[in-house]
């Protein structure tokens, strides 16, 4: 595809949403107050691993304005257990703890009062008599069949296995010059959202029917809330108008809307529960990948890399959640941008007694591609060879896409040696190497980063069937609705929530574009789970790609109909008709002509004036299969796992402190290929705020644990994101190689940034300890991690 | 649990309200007066996400007991624009350079920029960074709350014409 010459997409625009945020107009959950409103707070287990023995509610309910206390038991012996996403039908889980908690902060139960800090005062006088079992808190642990059983009637702590063999890899291994075999370690971490995740529930006896408000960012949650509570489909409104404050993956709070429905209902009352911060960084089972790699490459002596085993090891927590898929989507992007010819996976998902985890920007992906980064690192240093043109000569050229890899998945398009060289460009890395070795000579660790990663984009669920043979989903459609009123105006309507993403402004670009109308003058809406069109919510770096090629089809079905009546009005066949700046005309006949305002009254005012069997008024709707989606994984798990990649280089200079082990990013560089960008700015900002999340990921970020299993890390001050003085200026060098599967050649970019920054910045600092002999592949490389070994090898 | 009278300026306008002791000035702002701009984030005083400016000074008010706000001035995002339903130049200027994503932190990154220019109307980016450092972020990264700001201070000191 050409790249295509855009009226309003691709150029700069003031995003649409922007305005009620920075007037402190929006309406976040927090903010609804419904009439007779109750609120509600958790009693969390203070153990990691026990039995509930009894729970002595009388002391609280005594305290005036509580109207209930509810025990895990009474919760899930009236409401269905939550899918597991998994093949394991003995895998358990409500919202709360019955009979046993197994992680600290787990809920066990829930008060419900006139105020916050009543339902809290109360929640503080529940008794609970628990009984203390022996934790397992270490995934390598967990795999022994003898670790204590956290699901007893799972029967094991593992909750999946499985090990992938995709072309020659034993041939390859055995064929290849070099090998070599390392461990990578990615600690838990998450996107942590400031606003932390809320939810409002109110019943309407008379209707039947739950209305909600949440802060949610999940594909199917009004079904699945509807079958937890055990009412049908439709006696569940999701109301999509909430603005949520930050998700990035995380706000799947399905429990809490569970929990708050089933309080709603049971009490008559709207219930609002709101997690406070140690709420959500203990119990709102958001944290993220926590994961083990064991890597081994096979090589040539010029460096060409053959084939890759990995077995990843994933620490999911407590329950399983998202955590195993997310093991999944990797194998769509298992072997990086880099032509290997065969790749073994083994994936292992284990249950410990720890907070469970939730899907994290990238699903999966950050992870990986630190592994893989790192792994393509050590080839070059085991064979003495530039890193840049170590990867220069694996690197996937332009002219092989589509590039199918081992795994089964295509690559849709790319130039990833002139994104990185035009990253390398803008470093400037010849400065940068100068800059290094100075800063050597003078007696500094200093390192540069550099590293080629993927975004896969489009959110499909292939890894669904791929983890579980019984799920045979082949579609994750996203849909859009244009009506167009009798004055021209036009109103889009989406089917999700937003947090952050811009959608209002991708929506109103893309219809406008296709229709040549002002985006400014495009109102978009938000249907509400009722009135809403299948849709699967903003995940996997989808909107684009999705949202953008609902709203366009439905757009150009709009054009067709108005070029259509037109065509009738003018007395000619719709193909003579053209259509420019809001004007139908004929073709060669530019005298003969209509306004946009005036099909669009003719559409809704003049049924005798429209071409026969055509609806009155103007309106459209269009639900868009995900492209290159509907098929399921082959028999040895190939799979087309995402349908765009995206592509992304960073260069990072970095700075180590021999003493404290504090990291400093010097210079920050980022080469982005997402193909055509809606709305650069857009764009831009989730990048470098990926690449911000990323430096959390790398640095700084950590739930760490104790070993039994108690959290050390639940509040902000020591669990640390990074602020204006850790985040450099990062710069953004753009490239655009449109895809060929999308309306416009638009790709992902909700993930970018993350998914190559943790990598880079671990490649950063070892080229910075490399002089002392240290390599390290584990992160968080915090200050006291990095310190200590630094000052080990300094003896 | 004793209850004080108090009287606070707010945006402008004074609120007359008998509070519990231990209510904070934020769960004052929103609960009682649904002054819903500003945002709780950690109330533990470290994200930023409830700045307001009291007494002409930011500070945090979820780390404030309402009581303690008796006979003081407040502005809260709401009260930023010079007039109902417009935006001032600082928060203009973020709408220009998309100096925001979710939204959640922006109040308290429109006070601490607004409290910044008050005090050096041309800042330099690390006087920036230096101002925003305790509000957090996850959306942006900061690059374009940092240029937000500074293109707010060239507008003001009429160095840009287009503003």
């Amino acid at each position: 595809m050409a790249e295509a010459k855009f009226r309003y997409i691709a150029t700069k625009r003031r995003p649409k949403e922007d305005r009620r945020f920075l007037a402190g107009a929006a309406q976040f959950v927090a903010d609804i107050n419904l009439q007779g409103m109750l609120h509600a707070a958790l009693v969390a287990s203070p153990y990691s691993f026990a039995r509930i023995k009894s729970i002595d509610a009388k002391v609280a309910l005594a305290l005036p304005g509580v109207h209930a206390v509810v025990t895990g038991a009474e919760l899930a012996a009236a409401t269905e257990p939550m899918m597991s996403g998994l093949d394991a039908p003995k895998l358990f889980r409500w919202p709360m703890a019955h009979q046993m908690a197994r992680y600290a902060g787990e809920w066990v139960a829930v008060v419900v009062a006139d105020t916050r800090a009543i339902a809290e005062d109360a929640a503080e006088l529940v008794e609970v008599d628990y009984e203390p079992l022996t934790p397992v808190t270490d995934p390598e642990a967990a795999l022994d069949p003898a670790s204590p059983a956290i699901h007893p009637e799972h029967g094991s702590n593992i909750l999946f296995r499985k090990k992938w063999t995709w072309g020659p890899v034993a041939e390859d291994f055995a064929g290849a010059d070099r090998r070599l075999a390392f461990r990578a370690r990615w600690h838990r971490s998450s996107t942590v959202p400031i606003e932390t995740f809320g939810v409002v529930a109110s019943w309407d006896h008379a209707r039947q029917l739950l209305d909600v408000w949440a802060s949610i960012q999940m594909p199917k949650y009004p079904d699945q809330l509807a079958r937890a509570l055990r009412l049908p489909g439709n006696g569940v409104r999701v109301h999509f108008d909430v603005d949520v404050g930050g998700s990035y993956g995380v706000k799947r709070g399905l429990k809490h809307s569970i929990l708050a429905g089933f309080l709603a209902r049971k009490l008559d009352a709207p219930v609002r529960l709101i997690e406070d911060r140690l709420d959500n960084m203990r119990g709102g089972d958001a944290q993220g990948p926590d994961r083990i790699f064991d890597m081994e490459v096979a090589f040539t002596n010029a460096g060409v890399i053959r084939a890759l085993k990995i077995r990843a090891l994933d620490d999911c927590g407590a329950h399983a959640g998202r955590a195993p898929l997310q093991l999944g989507k990797p194998v769509g992007a298992i072997c990086g941008p880099y032509r290997v010819n065969s790749v073994e996976y083994e994936a292992i998902s284990v249950t410990t007694n720890k907070t469970p985890q939730e899907a994290v920007r990238g699903f999966g992906q950050a992870p990986t591609n630190f592994a893989l980064e790192n792994a393509v690192d050590r080839v070059a240093s085991a064979l003495g060879m530039d890193r840049i043109a170590l990867r220069r000569l694996n690197l996937i050229r332009a002219d092989e896409f589509p590039y199918t890899i081992p795994s089964g998945s295509a690559y849709d398009s790319g130039d990833y040696h002139a994104v990185l060289d035009k990253a390398l460009a803008a470093g400037p890395y010849d400065a940068l190497i100068v800059r290094r070795d100075a800063a050597r000579a003078a007696g500094k660790l200093a390192g540069i980063g550099v590293v080629t990663c993927l975004e896969p984009s489009g959110g499909n669920s292939s890894f669904e069937p791929l983890f579980n043979p019984k799920n045979d989903t082949t579609t994750w459609m996203e849909a859009c609705s244009i009506k167009v009123d009798a004055a021209g105006s036009i109103t889009v309507s989406m089917n999700t929530t937003s947090s952050g993403q811009g959608h209002e402004t991708l929506a109103s670009t893309v219809v406008g574009e296709v229709l040549e109308r002002d985006p400014e003058t495009i109102r978009v809406v938000r249907a509400d789970s009722l009135s809403a069109l299948p849709s699967n919510s903003p995940v996997g770096s989808r909107m684009a790609i999705m949202l953008g090629g609902a709203a366009a089809g439905a757009a150009k079905k709009i054009k067709e109909t108005a070029a259509a009546i037109a065509a009738k009005k003018l007395g000619v066949a719709p193909a003579e008709i053209d259509y420019a700046d809001g004007v139908f005309s004929v073709r060669g006949e530019p005298g003969k002509k209509l306004t946009w305002q005036a099909v669009c009254e003719t559409a809704h005012r003049r049924f005798h004036e429209l071409p026969d069997g055509m609806e009155p008024g103007l309106q459209a709707f269009h639900v868009l299969e995900v492209p290159t989606g509907g098929t399921l994984p082959t028999a040895d798990g190939r799979v087309q796992m995402y349908p765009c990649y995206s592509f992304e280089s960073h260069v990072v200079y970095a700075e180590v402190d021999r003493v404290t082990g504090q990291v400093t990013l010097g210079r920050y560089v980022v080469g982005h290929d997402c193909g055509t960008m809606i709305n650069p700015d857009i764009v831009h900002g989730m990048t470098y705020g990926g690449v911000a999340h990323g430096i959390g990921a790398a640095l700084y970020e950590r739930f760490r644990y104790d070993d039994q299993g108690q959290l050390l890390s639940g509040t902000f001050m020591d669990y640390l994101i990074p602020s204006s003085h850790e985040v450099p200026d990062i710069a953004i060098v753009d490239h655009c190689t449109p895809s060929p599967l999308t309306a416009f050649g638009q790709k992902g970019s909700g993930e970018a940034g993350y998914l190559g920054g943790p990598a880079a910045i671990s490649c950063a600092v070892n080229d910075a300890l490399a002089p002392l002999g240290i390599f390290l592949a584990e992160l968080p490389m915090t200050p006291g991690l990095l310190g200590d070994l630094i000052a080990t090898k300094q003896k | 649990m004793s209850s004080h009278a108090i009287t606070v300026t707010i945006n402008g306008r004074v609120y007359r309200a008998t509070v519990p002791a231990r209510m904070t000035l934020v769960d004052f702002l929103r609960d009682e007066l649904r002054l819903t701009g500003t945002h709780v984030g950690c109330e533990h005083g470290v994200c930023g996400a409830c700045s307001i400016m009291f007494e002409g000074r930011p500070i945090r008010s979820c780390l404030m007991f309402a009581a303690q706000a008796d006979g003081a001035s407040i502005t809260t995002v709401e009260g930023l624009a010079p007039e109902p339903g417009g935006l001032s130049v600082l928060q203009d200027s973020f709408w220009e350079t998309h100096a925001l994503q979710c939204g959640y932190c922006t109040p308290g990154m429109l006070i601490a920029a607004h409290a910044l220019l008050m005090r050096i109307p041309n800042p330099t980016d690390e006087e920036i960074r230096e101002a925003i450092s305790g509000n957090l972020c996850r959306c942006t990264g900061y690059k374009q709350i940092v240029d937000a700001v500074k293109l707010a201070a060239e507008r003001l000191s009429g160095k840009n014409q287009n503003g």
